[in-house]
């Protein structure tokens, strides 16, 4: 049952933190004005929604008038990469991005490209680094838009943003980060990644689901996504999710301040975490890069990392196979492709994400079971052979 | 039993989350907090079966079937994913789009944005009781006409449009037909078996349920296609990507539920509160009610006091909370679009009231705000100048004023 499972799947989603919970629940029980609204209850909504997103641009080095709230981390790649496009117009430049992007990146990007615009793909090393000569290539094409995620949601890969940024800015590109997975296990600061728009989600930093920002450089021409009431300055319409905008705010300020204790934390139990997992004859994946600390994305030769983890649900250890995003397709993982990795051990792949309430005892207790369902899984092999 | 100010008369811009509905969302914000969409452990399963039984509560609501419910982040994300998704999808039909002036601003920019794109739009002026003529949106409609789009209920005026019979219209002529019915559900019977609609845009938060969730109706039978706006992860068939937030879902599932069940007997509750401020209000000499009485959900009184001034109306009433034209755009000064498109001067649209009456309002409240309304009312005329003139039984629209 998931009340007494041990989760470690935190890039697919994280528990609300009790502390996020409690400011919310004003605003889902007695404070229920509209934001728009001119009475007392729609100013108490506004004042709510202004204080949270001092917390989200506190958190990220930004402005507060720098942040467009949204209602996801998907919708604010989809308005970068959509908006930013249609801004610049379709012939002012193609619009490229890496090959390991999440969808909510390539797939607009690839709409984009069935409506008649240029696009290209830069690519990654082994390590899953984008490939500096992919990329010299990319912009040697005039260029309006490029994007790079900060960190790969399913290797913790890090990409060195502020370089790209600089290189794309070099060719008068503008250049958008998905920091959806970055944040609150890294530090993330606008400013100093120096990119035009960066996409931010809450449910990443034990803040609710259904809330997410885009973080925009105001000199950036973009067409918003939603038309109407003519919310967030007219960028993103629709009246404001109050109780998870003031959640996401305080996730943020508290994973901004507690963000060196975490990733301490974190580090550490992944360390023993692939130290046994080495032992247990794993490949990790992406491990020769800069990861983000919580993330580990390995395999097992000969073992369908689909098997394995419902074996390990079954166990009580909620952990991914693919990336939890899209998990419905059965295609071994694009990242691992993109980085050279075979089909075969591909379709092995298994993900770990810690979150800063995983403890040593769980990975102790997460290896001993994983031990147990190789040998069980191996067995079972040879048998079948 | 006392009356709290400000007293809330403004359910028709967003609605108090029902406390049966809260108790539902909690599990979800604390226990069940799993991603639906991870189909590798439990927490991923029980938050996509929270998702899809509330999925069959929406759908029950409007007798509709779950695979034909698209959850979104509202109806004002509804409304974009019909109109531009249907329209980009069947462009190839034609390039025409007929609406009505009265509609959202989340119907009516989205189309804008269409017209910038390429496509044409008729914006039909609706009658003077806001509803619209039949024959005139036959007539709009021309050989390239591809989609449609009606309100089913007004969030200004609460008039209710009769979209079987416009939906039968658009049937014939091959056009799609889309229907904002955000102001809607718990107020109207939907069937949506009978009802000849290709898309229908609801909200959550105007029914008892969280904000940042909606869903949009897609037709099965004939099937609708439509152009998705937001790409990635594939959730929602390709339709809408993104994590679901599932708390948010599972609030809106169980407000509709509420709603199915006990609309009636509300409505019937309202409907008497309403007539009771009605009857109170109509005592004020010189007030017009905007929008057709009859044909109009029970929620809904909208009236204009002559002889006040706007802002200072508002300012005068603070201790109940209501709008001046839409929430929605009630940031600007401009005189409410809708009322103007009903024909009503600047001063009269500015010195409109939307009062709207909620499951939590009482009988208590109306007799506040009816006797409040007659003081300030009476207060605001006794500084008027034009009032004074009005007393004087001069006629205001012959005076000669002098500019300044």
């Amino acid at each position: 049952m998931s009340a007494s499972a041990i989760y470690m799947d935190n890039n697919g989603t994280t528990a609300l933190d009790a502390r996020v919970l409690e400011v919310m629940l004003p605003f889902l029980v007695e404070q229920h004005g509209n934001a728009t609204s001119r009475h007392s209850f729609g100013r108490t909504a506004r004042t709510a929604i202004d204080h949270a997103r001092e917390q989200v641009a506190n958190a990220v080095g930004a402005h507060p008038t720098q942040v467009v709230f949204t209602g996801s981390g998907t919708e604010a790649d989809n308005m970068a990469i959509t908006g930013i496009a249609a801004g610049a117009g379709v012939d002012a430049g193609q619009i490229a991005c890496s090959v390991i992007e999440h969808p909510a990146v390539s797939r607009p990007v690839q709409a984009l490209r069935l409506r008649g615009w240029k696009t290209a793909s830069i690519t990654v090393d082994g390590d899953g680094k984008i490939s500096q000569d992919s990329l010299a290539r990319a912009l040697n094409t005039p260029t309006s838009l490029v994007s790079v995620m900060l960190a790969n949601n399913e290797t913790g890969v890090i990409q060195d943003v502020t370089a790209i940024a600089e290189s794309a800015k070099r060719h008068g590109a503008l250049i958008h980060t998905d920091a959806v997975q970055a944040l609150g296990k890294i530090p993330v600061e606008f400013q100093e990644l120096n990119v035009h728009a960066m996409s931010l989600s809450s449910h990443k930093v034990h803040g609710p689901q259904g809330v997410g920002a885009l973080v925009l450089d105001k000199r950036v021409d973009i067409q918003p996504l939603i038309y109407g009431g003519g919310q967030e300055k007219g960028l993103r319409s629709g009246s404001e999710n109050v109780a998870a905008i003031v959640g996401f705010g305080l996730a943020c300020e508290i994973a901004s301040r507690e963000l060196e204790q975490r990733s301490k934390l974190m580090g550490e139990l992944r360390g023993r975490l692939e130290q046994g997992l080495k032992s247990l004859g794993a490949v990790i994946f992406g491990s020769a890069a800069e990861r983000l600390p919580n993330t580990s994305f390995f395999a097992f030769p000969d073992i369908e990392g689909e098997t394995l983890v419902v074996a390990l649900d079954r166990k009580g250890f909620a952990v991914a196979s693919g990336s939890a995003c899209s998990s419905d397709s059965t295609e071994p993982s694009h990242v691992l492709l993109a980085m050279g990795i075979e089909e075969d051990l591909a379709r092995g792949a298994v993900r770990v994400s810690l979150g800063k309430d995983n403890t040593l005892e769980q990975i102790e207790a997460f290896l001993a079971a994983l031990e147990g369902e190789l040998l069980r899984l191996k067995r079972l092999t040879a048998i079948a052979v | 039993m006392t009356v709290h100010t400000p007293i809330y008369l403004d359910y028709s811009a967003t609605t108090p989350i029902d406390p049966r509905v809260a108790e539902k969302m909690i599990p979800y914000l604390t226990t069940h907090f799993g991603n639906p969409a991870s189909r590798s452990h439990s927490f991923g399963w029980t938050a996509e079966k929270a998702v899809e039984n509330a999925r069959e509560e929406v759908a029950k609501l409007v007798n509709a079937d779950p695979r034909e419910i698209v959850w979104t982040s509202g109806a004002t994300e509804s409304n974009n994913l019909a109109i531009k998704g249907a329209a980009n999808f069947y462009s190839g039909k034609g390039k025409h789009i007929i609406t009505v002036q009265t509609e959202h601003k989340a119907v009516i920019d989205p189309v804008r944005d269409l017209e910038r794109q390429g496509f044409e739009a008729t914006f039909l002026a609706p009658e003077p009781n806001g509803l619209l003529d039949i024959e005139k949106f036959k007539a709009a409609i021309r050989p390239d006409t591809v989609l449609a789009s009606v309100m089913l209920v007004n969030n200004e005026i609460g008039v209710i449009q009769d979209i079987e019979t416009i939906g039968n219209i658009c049937r014939e002529n091959g056009i799609i037909f889309h229907v904002d019915a955000a102001q809607a559900t718990g107020k109207v019977a939907i069937d949506l078996e009978k009802l000849p609609v290709d898309l229908m845009s609801f909200s959550a938060h105007k029914t008892y349920g969280p904000k940042g969730i909606g869903a949009l109706y897609v037709r099965r039978k004939p099937r609708i296609r439509l152009e998705a706006q937001i790409h990635g992860g594939g959730q929602e068939r390709g339709f809408r990507s993104g994590t679901l937030p599932t708390h948010q879902i599972v609030g809106m599932g169980e407000a509709f539920r509420i709603a199915r069940e006990e609309m009636e007997l509300e409505n019937a509750r309202i409907r008497r509160l309403r007539d009771k401020l009605l009857t109170g209000l109509q005592e004020i000499e010189e007030v017009y009610v905007n929008g057709d009485l009859k044909q109009r959900v029970p929620h809904n009184l909208n009236i204009s006091f002559n002889y006040v001034e706007g802002e200072s109306l508002i300012m005068a009433v603070k201790d109940i909370a209501v709008s001046s034209g839409s929430a929605c755009t009630s940031a600007s000064l401009e005189p409410s679009y809708v009322l103007r498109a009903l024909g009503r001067s600047d001063e009269l649209a500015h010195s409109s009231i939307r009062f709207s009456i909620g499951r939590f309002t009482t009988e208590e409240d109306i007799d506040y705000t009816v006797s409040l309304m007659k003081s300030k009312i009476g207060k605001l005329r006794e500084l008027s100048p034009l009032w004074e003139m009005h007393q004087e039984g001069i006629d205001l629209n012959t005076v000669q004023w002098a500019a300044h």
